[in-house]
């Protein structure tokens, strides 16, 4: 073989595999995105019932409760205009306070209820997560809209 | 008064680079040696107003001086002095001018260290550090002035978030940042290179140290934030493939692309065009990281800024460095091409066969841009979907390691056989006959302890990696150690290595060690919660955890509950561990303090969640094994990398490659590179277009 059919079949090799790899990259990236819900979209039915996705809203103050094992938690997290409980069995992070922001990701049990993997910990005491504030912010559009239409 | 004499600091630095950033490169223009001669002069009063400023800044906190706006934000009467010290960098203007003092430094330190160095290229690449600083330290002033008063003085400050005190906090971000930073150097060689039109194997061995150095620095600062954040968070991960890790570790992977590159560019001449646009890339992504992190479009702890402004500049900036560089290089690419083109005479193409060290060296880079590549679109494609309003996702660790492992795989198998197999043409039974050996030690190994352990398959593929490489890289160095030539003594023997060898043995030993770690820590540790009581036990693999009593505590600023875990293992006592939950008095935050009891095989890892009423903590216990291969395997990357930059070669005067005034000829590879490739085939011959 001469070094210009080499580097020929070199070239094709690498086309070929930078084709087979794009196409590996881009099926795991699909396969892998996690979509972000507010409580109100997730109680209109929007949310995914087999897929993972994240949840955001404040955590309603006087919701957290605490299975009798001791790791088993439920509350409500809220976007002030629709809840939804999740569940969550594990260690709750640091700053996960009632009546502060919240981001929990999991998937929803067949009693439409959210059953959590992930509680996510945020690192400053004023930080609100951008998740949770968006849901907050949607919320008070859609009643914003629904007030302004009525008079 | 100090804080303004910081700003007026900060204003003739910002001059200084100005003039840094202009004159030099005029007189490089112009050829003018006076204009050329106040580099170095202006390359160190930048520095040293900088330090000035920076120094002055320290002071404030050293003192507490509460009516400077940015020491109320980031210190408390109550916090510790080391962290006050180290809080200059806690926020967002302070960790700007650390990003200054550390560009400044690299710029001092290329002005002291080119003595061997044509004037012309020395008043290129510090003019051209000069404008980055001009950049970032008008940033500064018009943004992010961290000397800004705000009066009256409160009477106390905000204090330091208590996630950052720890002495992860002193070390971390300027490692860190002597990385990122460190990358700019490759890029003003690059773009000086570019300016000049003179790109040959003498531009390579001038750039390869400083890309060495800032690598092995990046290295240590990336292993710092990693090992800080498995202690610290309280979970125990180590990589989250957060943003913010992404942002410092796409540098690294193209970093890591530019390293290998240059060795082609500096022993044979070629892969030119490549290596200037990854130093322009890595560069590129430093400034890209520090965006994401310092914009505040990510929210984290490293975000400090929600200032739009700030984050419109640092884009601008970004723009206008990468658009301009990136310009440069497709005007000015060709017309380095040849360029011997106008004494008539052609540069010599070199060419390569299929089975060469240059076409493992270009597939290894290829790989490393595209798991690269990976990472920015998994960074970036969450960022991108919420600026445009279609939606919020995000793209969370399952992606990123179905994607990194088997982009890593190939590069781990090829890395092995890169420093065995001969530039231009390689033998397939040559490097069979080197690796033989280790190849089939590893498989045997790998196989053993699969079937004594009952590994998984992926353990044990991992450590049949592993052992391939460490293997097959000692099996390198036997080979040389062998070759040197009658040597009296093993410290003469060792030295008459060129220390650029050991270096790459030393960083790919670390990447074998490095899989090792990973491949256990990942396959087989364990990790349970439990709600506990004082005198409750909990057993996890083979370690019985007894948690003996809860006590309360104080600080210098936080309360604490501190509890005593006694671990044994069949009976024989192994650790005692104190895992803390403390609360920081000035923020009111709770902050868990995990403790590890650290060891060669394993970590011990346990960690307080809250506390029931009825008296019961939450705790998490971990084993993980093997967790501080992980760590030992990047110091030892770094350390390669360290000993590489420090290769003598690199500081000779490079005599042969001079030659008249003005006409400097290029390099003969070959001679720079004979005494390290005895298996090197003689210089390539021109080829006629």
């Amino acid at each position: 073989m001469k070094p210009r059919h080499q580097r020929l079949g070199l070239v094709l090799l690498g086309l070929l595999s930078l084709g087979v790899g794009a196409w590996f990259v881009l099926s795991a990236f699909q396969q892998n995105l996690v979509f972000f819900f507010t409580p109100t979209q997730v109680n209109q039915g929007e949310a995914p019932a087999a897929k993972r996705f994240r949840i955001g809203g404040m955590v309603e103050a006087g919701s957290l409760k605490r299975q009798p094992d001791g790791l088993t938690h439920s509350f409500v997290v809220t976007d002030m205009a629709q809840r939804v409980t999740v569940q969550y069995k594990g260690l709750l992070p640091d700053l996960f306070q009632e009546g502060k922001g919240v981001v929990a990701q999991g998937r929803l049990d067949a009693d439409r209820r959210f059953v959590a993997d992930e509680v996510l910990a945020k690192h400053d005491e004023n930080y609100m997560p951008p998740e949770a504030a968006h849901a907050l912010k949607q919320a008070q559009a859609a009643r914003a809209q629904a007030s302004g239409a009525q008079p | 008064m100090t804080p303004e004499l910081g700003q007026i600091a900060l204003i003739l630095a910002l001059g200084l680079a100005a003039l840094l950033g202009t004159l030099s490169l005029w007189g490089a223009w112009r050829q003018d040696a006076r204009w050329m001669a106040l580099a170095r002069p202006l390359a160190a009063g930048q520095f040293a107003f900088v330090a000035l400023a920076f120094a002055l800044l320290v002071h404030a906190f050293v003192v507490k001086d509460f009516s400077v706006a940015y020491v109320a934000h980031n210190a408390n009467s109550l916090l510790p002095l080391p962290y006050r010290v180290a809080a200059t960098w806690g926020g967002h203007e302070g960790s700007l001018l650390l990003w200054q003092l550390m560009l400044a430094g690299w710029t001092l330190a290329v002005a002291r260290f080119s003595r061997q160095l044509p004037p012309d290229v020395v008043a290129r690449v510090l003019g051209v550090l000069g404008l980055v600083g001009v950049g970032f330290l008008s940033f500064t002033l018009l943004t992010s002035n961290p000397f800004d008063r705000s009066l009256p003085a409160p009477a106390d400050g905000r204090d330091l978030n208590p996630l950052l005190q720890d002495p992860g906090m002193v070390f971390h971000p300027p490692l860190l940042y002597m990385g990122y930073v460190g990358f700019s150097v490759a890029f003003a060689f690059a773009i000086a290179a570019l300016i000049s039109g003179r790109l040959d194997a003498t531009w390579a061995r001038w750039t390869r140290p400083w890309t060495l150095a800032a690598w092995a620095f990046l290295t240590l600062g990336i292993l710092l934030g990693s090992f800080w954040a498995y202690y610290e968070l309280g979970w125990g991960g180590w990589w989250f493939w957060d943003a913010v890790e992404n942002a410092s570790f796409m540098p690294w992977l193209v970093g890591t692309a530019l390293v290998h590159s240059l060795s082609v560019s500096e022993k044979r001449d070629s892969f030119k065009h490549w290596t200037v646009l990854l130093a322009i890339l890595a560069f590129s992504l430093s400034l890209l990281g520090t965006f994401l992190v310092r914009s505040g479009v990510l929210s984290s702890v490293h975000a400090f800024a929600s200032d739009p402004r700030r984050g419109l500049f640092i884009l601008a900036f970004l723009v206008v460095v990468i658009g301009g560089s990136l310009g440069l290089y497709a005007w000015r690419a060709s017309a380095v091409a040849a360029p011997h083109a106008a004494d008539g005479v052609h540069a010599p193409r070199v060419r390569f066969a299929a089975w060469s060290r240059e076409s493992l060296l270009l597939l290894n880079n290829v790989f490393l841009l595209v798991t690269a590549g990976t990472v920015l679109l998994g960074t970036l494609y969450p960022l991108a979907l919420d600026a445009f309003g279609l939606g919020k996702i995000s793209v969370g660790p399952p992606y990123f390691e179905a994607v990194f492992v088997p982009l890593m795989v190939p590069v781990l198998v090829l890395m092995v056989f890169g420093p065995v197999v001969a530039w231009q043409r390689g033998s397939w039974s040559q490097a069979w006959q080197t690796l033989r050996a280790p190849a089939l030690l590893a498989v045997a190994l790998a196989g053993a302890v699969a079937v004594v352990a009952r590994a998984s398959l992926g353990v044990a593929l991992g450590l049949l990696l592993s052992l391939w490489i460490v293997l097959g890289t000692l099996q390198l160095l036997r080979r040389r150690w062998v070759a040197v030539p009658g040597q009296p003594t093993w410290l003469a023997r060792a030295r008459a290595l060129p220390l650029g060898l050991w270096g790459m043995a030393a960083a790919h030993l670390g990447v074998g060690v490095f899989v090792a770690g990973v491949t256990l820590v990942k396959g087989l540790e364990h990790a349970q919660d439990a709600s506990l009581k004082e005198g409750d036990h909990v057993v996890l693999a083979g370690h019985d955890f007894h948690f003996v009593s809860l006590a309360k505590g104080k600080g210098a600023n936080y309360i604490s509950a501190r509890a005593t875990f006694e671990v044994t293992r069949d009976g024989r006592h192994v650790a005692t561990l104190h895992p803390e939950k403390r609360l920081y008095l000035v923020q009111r935050m709770p902050m868990t303090e995990a403790a590890i009891d650290r060891g060669f095989t394993r970590d011990l890892y346990v960690s307080l969640g809250e506390a029931s009423p009825d008296g019961a903590w939450g705790v998490r216990v971990q084993v993980k094994p093997f967790m501080g291969w992980v760590w030992a395997g990047c110091l030892w990357m770094a350390l390669g990398g360290g000993l590489a930059a420090a290769d003598r070669r690199y500081r000779l005067r490079a005599r042969s490659t001079r030659g008249v005034a003005g006409h400097p000829s290029a390099a003969n590879p070959s001679a720079a590179s004979s005494p390290q490739a005895p298996g090197l085939l003689p210089p390539p011959h021109p080829v006629q277009p």
